[in-house]
């Protein structure tokens, strides 16, 4: 549930579900985002812009010179969320090569986590993860979560450049990069599978919040061989 | 004459195609990317009869020399710029801004640089022929997204316009006046307790320089150290453009167009919509004050600013 609404500045409207970062709080935001993105394709309401799921926040972005604070904040606090909003939710499976140039980060990783390389992969693989929201750059998902005995800070100065495919872990989550960007978490592999497509118009994400991941190991050859 | 297009001499710093931007995608991670000064945008457009949405050349600080081949076209440019034609004959002409001039087939026009501003703006009666990506023209260079497979433009490279029959050219003009103090009005921002008394009064009394890292992603401040006792992260959650983020380090970054999708440093404030532009237009060196309104005063600033618009479009009529 929705604990408190407030404002985003003059153009949107902030929808705050608690601190607590949790499956359930995450599918009651992305019921909202789903909810309300419906009225919205069926134009069944006007002037939102933009919707931005998150852990545990939802942000209505909207349109200054059609609506206000007012009426979104209304419409949000009106909104009775159903059980027939269907639920596309899917499980993909992606590869993952870890071996030495792509897992830049197991150094930092063994000695602050006191496992060797195999044992932390071991934890990392054989799991399901949630994927919690998707952004920050185009079609990075966060997902979690991890076993707690892998579960580590960021790095202490971050990276200017993360290659384009790295998985990278951090405190209870793992994302994907789906474009060299700068970066502070630890990198323990890359994938050569496309995450982000801007060709597919309709669903340019592979992984969107809702989704369940299962990452599996490859070895080099088959990360160079990659066809899609 | 078919396939009128400018073809790239220069290319300059940052240009791109810009328009009204694009919506519905920040939760998939796409940003809205769009001109970063709205009005200048709509008024360029205005200046050729376009369709205020029509797509233009945005550039930044140095801008592009391009060269028309096979045509004739009426265009305008917008924002605090320094230009020239040159004409085929190799007659070089002074450019204003906020007027709209004719181009034939092999003169030049070159934009040599912005002056007290960080972006101007290149439309062309009828627009370029470009393809619009998830509704909007917009080059996003983040995510690869838009006309020119999503990058800048480069050396070499044609931008094709439009066919459009040229009738009568009707001379415009707009008289644009900008009152810019440096004051930027702020709305308090979803953290803004996450920070003490004496840092809110730093926030709020104290100037501000911009730095040099300032892009259409957002703008570096640098000033008094902005102290915060509560977390110097918060969950990562969605930004607006606008956003005022504190990290660690205490200097305050401002969200523009280009922004990344999400976020986890506290937000102290959110800059109001009718400031944006001229946020956007702040160039390294400036010094800048915020100053804080209510919600309710901001959306009568923001009423005044499009009746402000609306009055320099009607002026180009």
């Amino acid at each position: 549930m929705i604990k408190n609404i407030s404002n985003l500045g003059d153009a949107a409207v902030y929808c705050d579900f608690g601190s607590e970062v949790n499956e359930i709080i995450n599918t009651n935001v992305i019921d909202y985002f789903n909810h309300l993105s419906k009225l919205v394709k069926e134009k069944k309401i006007t002037g939102i812009t933009n919707l931005t799921p998150s852990y545990n926040k939802l942000i209505v972005s909207f349109d200054l010179t059609v609506t206000n604070y007012k009426n979104i904040k209304e419409l949000i606090e009106h909104l009775i969320i159903t059980e027939n909003i269907k639920k596309n939710n899917k499980k993909i499976k992606i590869p993952v090569c870890c071996e030495e140039e792509y897992g830049l980060d197991f150094k930092r990783l063994v000695k602050k986590l006191n496992l060797n390389k195999d044992e932390i992969l071991k934890l990392y693989f054989n799991k399901e993860y949630f994927c919690y929201m998707t952004g920050f750059i185009a079609g990075m998902p966060f997902l979690g979560d991890l076993n707690e005995n892998i579960r580590c800070d960021r790095l202490e100065t971050p990276r200017v450049k993360v290659p384009k495919g790295s998985v990278g872990i951090t405190e209870q989550f793992t994302d994907i990069y789906t474009f060299e960007s700068p970066g502070g978490w630890n990198i323990i592999g890359n994938t050569p599978k496309k995450i982000f497509d801007n060709k597919n118009l309709n669903q340019p994400a592979l992984i969107n919040p809702g989704d369940r991941v299962y990452f599996y190991q490859i070895t080099k050859e088959e990360y160079l061989n990659w066809n899609e | 004459m078919n396939n009128s297009y400018f073809e790239i001499l220069r290319p300059g710093i940052n240009t791109t195609i810009q328009d009204k931007g694009r919506n519905h995608l920040y939760h998939v991670g796409i940003a809205v990317s769009g001109a970063i000064d709205q009005r200048n945008y709509k008024l360029s457009n205005s200046l050729v009869e376009n369709q205020l949405d029509e797509a233009v050349i945005e550039f930044a600080y140095q801008g592009p020399l391009l060269k028309l081949k096979n045509g004739k076209i009426n265009f305008a440019i917008t924002g605090d710029i320094l230009f020239k034609i040159i004409r085929k004959d190799l007659n070089i002409e002074d450019g204003e801004c906020y007027k709209n001039y004719i181009l034939e087939d092999g003169d030049q026009i070159d934009i040599i640089s912005t002056k007290n501003s960080a972006y101007g703006y290149l439309s062309v009666e009828g627009g370029f022929e470009l393809q619009k990506i998830w509704n909007s023209y917009s080059i996003n260079t983040k995510a690869n997204i838009g006309p020119n497979n999503g990058k800048k433009y480069s050396l070499n490279d044609k931008i094709y316009i439009k066919n459009s029959n040229l009738k009568k050219i009707i001379k415009r003009k707009i008289n644009y006046n900008q009152f810019t103090d440096n004051i930027i009005r702020i709305i308090k921002g979803t953290n803004f307790d996450y920070f003490p008394k004496k840092a809110k009064e730093k926030f709020l009394n104290e100037k501000f320089l911009v730095t040099n890292l300032a892009d259409r992603m957002g703008i570096r401040l640098k000033g008094p150290k902005i102290e915060n006792n509560v977390s110097t992260n918060i969950k990562s959650e969605g930004l607006v453009r606008g956003v005022i983020q504190v990290p660690a380090d205490g200097n305050p970054i401002i969200m523009l167009s280009d922004h990344g999708t999400i976020g986890g440093y506290p937000k102290i404030a959110n800059v109001i919509s009718a400031d944006l532009d001229v946020v956007g237009q702040l160039t390294p060196g400036t010094k800048v004050d915020f100053k804080e309104v209510s919600l309710e005063e901001a959306q009568n600033i923001f009423k005044a600013y499009t009746e402000d618009t609306n009055r320099f479009l009607n002026e180009c009529n």
